[in-house]
């Protein structure tokens, strides 16, 4: 493995832990971190991607301005790719989102059958 | 920004894994959420490392609002979950499929573009999607930070759609939440 | 909510309060300086929404959801949200005054009207930052009321199951 490809497979690693526990686990709450846990990692993967050696954050300041008003090259080159993040910043408050809705619905489950092994749940039913 | 030492950026990725198997594995469900906290921000500083301060932001905040979320759904909340392990079967035929799919992927990354030089290639001989948002967004859109203007002026389409999943997963949180449901209505059904 | 008071009310003790009153106001200036700079630093209407939220959570927190509630609720938080939302689609629409959807219209291309790194510098994106901080903010602050406000049945004594 070229050493290029470890922090993708370190990621991928995050990934892999956190499908782990959503077919593994018999707990709600264990199964809404692997959720969590995944999201995350897939988010850090496509950052990861948009990463370029030495880069700096894609926000302009006045000493990247040329003389016409428009951005010079240096900042260009040097920038990482700004639309993985603008794609992944919507994703982090979804992730938010959607946490809340399965909290939710934990709670109603737990209101229910008093206890958040899904096993019994299964049992409980009809 | 631009000192990102491999050490620095392992460390961090060492951390994220070791707080998800803690996470995933301990027994007590309020160790398990803060553990997953730790595995959010440890996120969030390698966001701010990848040179993507936004990011790093709404990471931070996001996390702590997840946090008090999930505590608000395990604490004071007794769980009764069996303690029993899954079978060795189970466990071994998932860690094998895993490990075969981790393998697939890291041939595969290996055929990509290696970590740190961006499959998006940035010359004006043959320019993406990307550098020309670089050098066109001042100009177009007056916004100095990239990423807003990407998102609110080039691809705000996208953004009201995310917009609108986000409406919805809350307008689903709410509609489970709500006080009088069919169910305590109709008795048994 | 809280822990030390289950069924509401008081809320957590006045260390808390008194420091949940001091801070509280700061919180909400710099989640509304991120909505309103976010085209200029980072940050924007995401980030800038959630802090807001966490400020509100802050004071449910703190006061308990009684007290809270006097000063906004549920339903207040679900109409502004939905009010955000219809305000984004209408910048969006406004856009059609260019000739496309989402077209800032305010700032023409190439225009020299407004000087960078300033408040008005960007045109419409000012306004789409705000009408989605606004959303993302009233939404979650909307469910974590819901999520304080909801008791188990078996407490109210008309569970059955």
């Amino acid at each position: 493995m070229s050493s290029g490809a470890i922090p993708f497979a370190l990621s991928m690693v995050v990934l892999l832990i956190g499908l782990y526990a959503i077919i593994a686990k018999a707990n709600v709450v264990k199964i809404i971190i692997g959720i969590l846990i995944t999201d995350y990692a897939v988010n850090l993967f496509l950052v990861l991607l948009g990463y370029r050696h030495g880069g700096r954050a894609p926000i302009v300041t006045k000493a990247d301005l040329d003389t016409s008003g428009g951005v010079s090259m240096g900042f260009v080159n040097t920038s990482v790719d700004p639309v993985p993040q603008a794609l992944i910043l919507t994703s982090i408050v979804i992730g938010l989102a959607v946490a809340a809705m399965m909290v939710a619905l934990a709670l109603r489950l737990h209101d229910k059958y008093g206890t958040f092994d899904i096993t019994r749940i299964r049992r409980l039913k009809g | 920004m631009s000192d990102l030492t491999p050490v620095v950026l392992y460390a961090l990725l060492g951390f994220m894994i070791l707080g998800s198997i803690v996470a995933v594995e301990i027994a007590d469900l309020l160790s398990a959420v803060i553990a997953m906290g730790a595995v959010g921000f440890g996120l969030s500083l390698v966001y701010l490392f990848l040179g993507a301060p936004d990011l790093a932001l709404t990471q931070v905040v996001v996390e702590i609002l997840i946090l008090v979320f999930l505590i608000r759904l395990v604490v004071q909340r007794k769980d009764t979950t069996e303690q029993h392990p899954p079978g060795a079967l189970l466990v071994g035929g998932i860690m094998l499929v895993m490990g075969v799919v981790l393998t697939i992927m890291v041939m595969a990354f290996s055929d990509m573009h290696p970590f740190g030089s961006p499959l998006f290639s940035r010359t004006a001989a043959a320019p993406t999607i990307a550098f020309d948002y670089l050098r066109e967004a001042v100009a177009q859109t007056g916004a100095t930070n990239i990423v807003t203007a990407i998102l609110l002026d080039f691809r705000a389409y996208d953004t009201l759609g995310e917009a609108t999943v986000i409406f919805a997963s809350i307008v689903g949180a709410y509609a489970v939440l709500r006080r009088v449901g069919r169910i305590s209505k109709g008795g048994t059904e | 909510m809280t822990p030390h008071s289950p069924r509401g009310g008081s809320g957590m003790t006045i260390i808390v309060k008194s420091t949940t009153r001091i801070v509280t106001a700061f919180i909400m200036l710099f989640g509304t300086t991120i909505v309103l700079y976010g085209h200029v630093t980072p940050g924007g209407g995401f980030a800038g929404g959630v802090i807001i939220a966490a400020a509100f959570a802050l004071i449910v927190l703190a006061f308990g959801k009684t007290l809270a509630g006097r000063f906004v609720t549920g339903t207040t938080a679900s109409v502004w949200d939905s009010a955000a939302a219809t305000a984004f689609l209408f910048v969006g629409v406004l856009g059609y005054l260019g000739g496309c959807f989402f077209w800032n219209f305010l700032r023409p291309p190439q225009s020299g009207r407004f000087t960078l790194f300033k408040l008005y510098s960007a045109g419409s994106i000012l306004l789409s930052n705000t009408a989605i901080g606004m959303k993302v903010g009233m939404g979650l602050l909307g469910v974590f009321l819901a999520l304080s406000v909801f008791r188990p049945r078996r407490e109210e004594g008309e569970g059955h199951e």
